[in-house]
């Protein structure tokens, strides 16, 4: 359980961490190290440098405006539990950091490095694809930011190219009367969830919900959204009725991985009664 | 590659290979052995030490990426006159057996109680399920740290 050797270098800049990464396409860069180092150990991967972020400067920083809140790519787990504004600001996202591995972690893990770790049972990714985020990367040609629903690509893969380096999560800003819900299921407490569902919705003057958004992790191939169900919310009240037919439509639309740790059609169920779970603690809660 | 850092309160510089975990820099080149390696990949939490003032798993941390930081491993937890009272409240609630998993408990408690001296039993078991103890199950360790909160809060006072 020791990594494979690599040369090390912690840059001062950004342009400097960039050209380091284009000038030897084995680089890999590094934050926090909280995925990358298992997967070093492990030795599933075998970079011939680490470039190491934490000299950058600029990547630190959490910012709640009118045009949404925006973290940092050095933003650590605990930096937005520990940050008060964003509890008004984005409580989708603070509920579901929440559930973020353990104490240790949270201590070091990263916005940046789970967004390019993609590991699809990952709490990060999954709100910023329900949410329909922007990740800002910069690379050798400059800067660009990319949709979170284009940037996953599938299971620990992302549309970066191989010298870009995230520097900064844009979630689209949160209205305050928004109803949301997050549920995860994971054996043990800090686990990876076996499945897990992010939702919101609005709701008109009628009480009906408008602009509802729901995503999955876990039971899935990577995090993305699921259009049928929206529409199963959209323009009706979350009543009981339109719960079960949400929870249903859930059901139909993922298609589960099987592996050790459950069977598809668990996962199935699960994604069904986290749905549930999760419009019922929406239309309870109040605003944020 | 060179690496200064300070250890329990003591500058030290080692020479390390960048691939070197923190826990096996503590370990191999500095003889702390107090910190002990179970899974290497940040499951277990026995290699935990606090590092600027917070508790993280030192097998998932480079030596290298330690650079100039102020590092407290579980031999800088414990006092000249003797025990202290995280450490005696252990030994008073039969909080360890056979000892592997300890000072990842220690440190991790000491951490979080030197930050939070009201935490309550829930946030103490939250934070301690990042720790694995396979003898004596966690009851005792969690009233330890229940016990210890006490002197905490005093010494949290001017």
């Amino acid at each position: 359980m020791k990594p494979p050797p690599f040369e090390y270098c912690a840059p001062g800049t950004l342009e400097e961490a960039v050209a380091l990464l284009a000038a030897d396409p084995g680089a890999r860069p590094i934050a926090g190290g909280q995925s990358l180092m298992p997967v070093l150990n492990f030795r599933l991967a075998s970079p011939s440098m680490l470039v190491d972020l934490r000299r950058v400067p600029g990547l630190n920083g959490i910012t709640t405006g009118a045009d949404g809140v925006r973290l940092g790519a050095n933003v650590r787990w605990r930096d937005i539990e520990d940050d008060a504004p964003l509890a008004s600001a984005h409580p989708l996202l603070r509920a579901a950091v929440a559930h973020v591995a353990h104490y240790q972690i949270r201590n070091r893990g990263t916005v940046g490095g789970s967004l390019a770790h993609a590991d699809p049972a990952a709490e990060l990714p999954g709100i910023a694809v329900t949410c329909g985020a922007q990740i800002a990367v910069v690379g050798a040609s400059g800067g660009r930011t990319i949709p979170a629903a284009e940037f996953f690509t599938g299971p620990l893969t992302t549309a970066l190219r191989g010298e870009e380096i995230i520097t900064e999560l844009r979630l689209p800003p949160w209205p305050a009367p928004r109803r949301w819900g997050f549920e995860e299921f994971s054996r043990r407490q800090g686990d990876f969830a076996l499945a897990g569902i992010a939702l919101f919705y609005d709701e008109d003057a009628q009480g009906h919900a408008a602009n509802a958004r729901i995503g999955v992790i876990g039971a899935c191939s990577r995090p993305h959204r699921l259009a049928s169900v929206e529409g199963a919310l959209n323009g009706r009240v979350i009543d009981d009725e339109t719960i079960a037919a949400a929870a249903s439509a859930a059901r139909a639309a993922v298609d589960p991985p099987q592996d050790l740790h459950a069977p598809a059609d668990y996962r199935r169920a699960l994604v069904g009664t986290l749905t549930e779970r999760a419009l019922r603690a929406a239309a309870a809660r109040r605003g944020g | 590659m060179p690496v200064g850092f300070t250890v329990n309160g003591k500058p030290v510089t080692v020479e390390v290979e960048p691939r070197t975990s923190l826990a096996d820099c503590l370990r191999d080149k500095l003889r702390l052995t107090g910190t002990h390696l179970g899974c290497e990949h940040g499951v277990c939490g026995a290699c935990t030490v606090i590092v600027d003032g917070a508790a993280v798993r030192s097998c998932l941390l480079l030596a290298v990426q330690a650079e100039g930081s102020d590092i407290v491993t579980v031999e800088g937890l414990s006092q000249e006159e003797g025990l202290t009272p995280l450490q005696t409240a252990f030994r008073k609630h039969h909080a360890l057996q056979c000892g592997f998993c300890t000072p990842g408990m220690l440190t991790t408690a000491h951490a979080l109680l030197s930050e939070e001296p009201n935490a309550d039993e829930e946030r103490i078991r939250s934070v301690l399920s990042g720790n694995l103890c396979r003898c004596t199950g966690y009851i005792p360790i969690v009233e330890a740290v229940l016990e210890a909160r006490a002197a905490y809060r005093k010494a949290d006072k001017p």
